[in-house]
This record gives C-alpha cells, structure tokens and sequence, in this order.
C-alpha cells in the first residue's frame, strides 16, 4: 500500500464503475497501471467487493431493516469472536459490530417485513447460548447510508459566468 | 435633464462577455465552465455556526477591524501555515470578500497618476479599480512560454518613475500559474530597486497543487512593502459569504482601515463567524475540496490536450487556460461559436488583459461527470472546425 493505493481506493470507493481509462486520466497513473494495481488491492482484499447504494424505500421493495442490541457473556478463549461469526453467517444479518457501552454486538438486520424480523430475532438470535438481553429498534427511515445523503437536494443556483 | 454619471464611472469599459451573459440566458442545457467559483456546498459545520450564531442574536456590527476572536485565528493560521507574520490587533483587517480588500488596499497608496503594474492574464477588477483610485493602470504580460509566470525581465521594463506598485496574483486566474520561492525573490529584487509596494492577492493559496504556496511577504525584505489579500471564498467554497482579509504592515493597515470604516464599517458579522469556523475545524472539508480538484483538473486537462486544445498543467486554482491558436478562430469567436453549436460556456481569455488572447479560461469547478461530457462536446466541435 502506497499514497496511490490510497488515492485509487478513494476514487473507487466514490464511484466503483469508473474505467481503468477515467481513472489514469485523473491521476498520474497509465491505464494499465490503475488494473495492476486494482487487481493487487482485490487479491489481498483490501477491495472487498463492489456494490451499489440502493435507496430501498425508493424502489419500494417494502423491506424491514432493524438495529439489534445484543448483550453477550463473553467466551473464555474466544471473547465475542465465535458468537458475532456465528450471528455473521445469517442472510438476514447485514452489519455486525463489537461496541463499547452498555450491549456488546449491535446487529442490522433486514428482512421482507416486519414478521420475517422479528420471528428471526425471536427465533435465531434471542434462544442463543450467551446472548443474556436483546433489544430491538425498528428503523423508520434512512436519511444517510455510508455517507450518502438518501434525500434529494436542489442544487444550488449559479450565475453561468462569473470572474 | 444634464449627463449625470460620472467620468471614472463612464471610463469603466464594460464587461467583456455581456453578449456571452445574454446568450446563455436564452439556452437550455448549458455546461457552464464560466463560473469561477467552487461548485461544492459550504461545509456544514461552517454553515451550522453561523446559523446558530444568528438564533443567539449575533447580528450586529463588529470592530471595523472585524471580530478580534477571528483576527487571532488568522494571524495564527497564517503563521502556521505560510510562515507569515501578522499582529492580529494592528496588521489585519477582515474585508468584505477579497473585492473590497483590493479596492481599500489600492485607495490606500494610490495617488493621481500613479502606474500601478498589474500582471496580466489578471481577474478582471484590477484595472478598473486602479483607475477609479485615479492611478495607471499598466499591463504586464505574463506570457505562455514562461508558464504564465511574471518574468523578471518584462517586469523591469515596464517599471517607470512614475510606478507605484505591482499587483500579482498567483495561483492565478484565469491561468492557474503560480509562482515559486525562486520566481518571487527574482521579482523581489526589481520591486526593491524601484521602491515599489506589491498588492498580492493570494485567494487561491489553498488550491495549491504541486508542492506549496509561498507567500509574497515571506521572501526577504518584502513583508514592509507587501499588501497581502486573501479570503475564505475559494478554500472553503463560501464565495457568498463574502469574507476576506487584508494583512499589511501597521502603517498601510491604517490608512487602509480608515478607508473601510467609511465605505464598510464591517463585514457581515454571520459571514465572520463561518469565517472562524472555517479555520478551526474545516480542514478535512477543504482537503477533501483541493483533492477533489486535483482530479479533475489531471483529467480535464489530459481531455484539452488529447482532443488538440494545447494546455499547460495549471499548478493551482481551478481554472484550465488551453489555447486555441491551432484552430484559426480567435478566443472570442471559439467561445462564441462553442456556447451557440456544443452550449459549453466558457470565458475568452482576452478578457483577462494582456496575454489571454487566443486562450479560453474553463474553471473546472464542476463535476467530473459534467467536465466528462463537456470535453466530449469541445470534441466534437473541434474536430468539426
């Protein structure tokens, strides 16, 4: 990893599907310098995957997302690590994080609606050896993901010309 | 009923791209690459002070000096980040928009008839604001050979017994030129010898993008003969905020502010308090702005050259200055024929004064998907001429 990994990561992380072309145009980079280098930051996974900022409530789909609390009794050994892969490997677990405070995991669930959540907390993630509290917080709305603004903005006017 | 606009007024020329103006006005789907101002909102946190600073009744006049608290945070700031030395107290006066500080700091020193030299391709006001202080104003060409810098040589030969000052500008609009430690002390030198005062409005210091900016007052024995202009607008994309400052050793500050107090009194008390945000936690913003810019210049400038718009790489500010020799049109018949058959506005450079013509000045402040689709319609008419 170097200054221009960084700033390649930077560019892709704002738009993944520029072209290798668009890329070296920006930088100081050739084309085929941007694949080598994209390509060595995919095989150490430094570059997880691809994906798209979808504003679900937008497209109408309907889905549920919820923010699970959860407080562990951690194992001996193995801390939150065996517990938090074991909740990780559920489709309906989107996010995952150990958190300072007063729970341990929070958990972002998602599912077609309000039933399929919560017979998933009730039924997968409440009965879990370990898991003493749950706490479940429906979410009403989405206004930032990932540092995307999810509601429109007028964009400012300007003058054409100005010195 | 008697003529009753005045004679300076009446003197001004009028804007070179009125006609440009009018034409737009009347078009849809316009890219604009005329505006010379950052396309980015002002930073929130900026924003959000100043709002909250009205809900908490700031809304009256400050010092004419403008808010003490702001003045301590520039001298410190400028000592930080461009070893610049100014006493917040009787070296700084915070104007309204760099504008203002140009047109005190030149009715501060300039007497009738006095020539004050202005390195050319130069934002538009400078002229026009000498004469109106009664002085000459007196071109001096920066040319494209010497990467639009200001050369020692063409300096000197402007320089008469009746020259006051020189103005420069660097990064520079409209060409992006800047000048480096070594360019200025070799500018230095002709501005000591000929006892002149240099008016340096350094606006777009932050937009820097190859190694960084130097200051003029900071090259030896220049600082007691330099007015240093700088604001907020362009760093921190708070063009309408319109908050700028002047730096100048305590006895042109004072003719300066006594100046201002008349025609200001003050700058807008909210815009201030923005100000002072800025310096204190907008650094990630403005970086996050300057990279982003960095890019587009790299790539627009890539996209000028590849379709035959021969273009120097512009080391600062947001603006490209390609040149259109190569094509048999004239800077203001390609602007004009770009705007009315591909609707991309761009600014002739010879309405920057000496050395712009047969350049274009495109501010590459816009989006990256826009100055895409921009190069793609210079293309297109290039290719057709």
């Amino acid at each position: 990893m170097d200054e221009k990994d960084l700033e390649l990561l930077k560019i892709l992380e704002e738009n993944s599907r520029l072209s290798a072309r668009e890329i070296a145009s920006m930088t100081s980079l050739s084309a085929a310098e941007v694949e080598a280098r994209i390509h060595a930051l995919e095989d150490a996974q430094v570059i997880r995957k691809y994906t798209t900022v979808v504003n679900w409530e937008k497209a109408g789909n309907g889905e549920v997302s919820a923010i699970i609390e959860l407080k562990v009794s951690p194992e001996r050994d193995y801390g939150y690590d065996r517990i938090a892969e074991r909740l990780s490997r559920f489709r309906q677990v989107r996010t995952l994080r150990l958190m300072t405070g007063t729970y341990d995991l929070q958990l972002l669930v998602s599912g077609k609606n309000m039933q399929e959540v919560s017979r998933f907390v009730s039924e997968h993630v409440a009965p879990m050896d370990r898991i003493r509290e749950t706490a479940t917080h429906i979410i009403m709305k989405s206004y930032k993901e990932n540092g995307n603004m999810l509601f429109s903005e007028q964009e400012p006017e300007r003058l054409p010309y100005s010195f | 009923m008697r003529n009753f606009i005045s004679e300076r007024a009446h003197e001004i020329p009028p804007s070179g791209i009125r006609k440009f103006f009018d034409l737009v006005l009347t078009m849809d789907d316009v890219i604009s690459l005329g505006v010379g101002e950052p396309d980015f909102r002002t930073p929130w946190n900026i924003c959000e002070s100043s709002i909250y600073s009205i809900e908490q009744g700031v809304t009256s006049y400050t010092s004419n000096k403008g808010l003490q608290t702001l003045r301590e945070a520039l001298a410190h700031h400028l000592q930080e980040r461009y070893k610049l030395t100014y006493d917040s107290e009787h070296e700084i006066i915070i104007t309204t928009g760099v504008s203002e500080g140009l047109d005190i700091a030149i009715r501060a020193i300039v007497d009738p008839g006095d020539e004050v030299l202005i390195a050319q391709p130069s934002y538009v006001s400078y002229a026009p604001c000498v004469s109106l202080a009664g002085g000459v104003p007196v071109p001096v060409e920066c040319v494209e050979a010497d990467h639009f810098k200001l050369n020692p040589d063409t300096l000197m030969e402007k320089c008469t017994p009746k020259t006051k000052a020189l103005m420069i500008n660097f990064p520079n609009n409209p060409t992006g030129a800047v000048m480096t430690q070594g360019d200025l002390e070799a500018i230095a030198d002709i501005v000591i010898d000929h006892d002149l005062l240099v008016i340096s409005d350094e606006v777009y210091s932050e937009l820097t993008y190859e190694g960084s900016h130097v200051s003029t007052a900071t090259i030896d024995n220049l600082r007691e003969r330099t007015i240093t202009l700088n604001g907020f607008s362009k760093a921190y994309a708070m063009t309408g905020w319109r908050v700028g400052y002047l730096c100048a050793p305590k006895e042109i500050c004072d003719a300066a502010l006594k100046i201002h107090q008349y025609v200001m009194l003050c700058a807008p008390v909210m815009g201030q308090v923005g100000a002072l945000e800025a310096l204190r936690s907008a650094e990630e913003e403005k970086n996050s702005m300057v990279n982003e810019y960095r890019l587009r210049r790299n790539m627009f400038v890539s996209g000028l050259n590849r379709i035959g718009l021969s273009c120097h790489v512009p080391e600062g500010a947001f603006y490209a200055f390609p040149s259109v020799k190569g094509t048999g049109l004239s800077d203001v018949e390609f602007a004009e024929r770009l705007l009315k058959e591909q609707r991309v506005a761009v600014v002739p450079g010879s309405v920057f004064g000496a050395g712009g013509d047969y350049h274009l000045r495109c501010a590459y402040a816009v989006s990256r998907k826009k100055l895409g689709e921009a190069l793609t319609r210079m293309e297109t008419f290039v290719s057709g001429l």
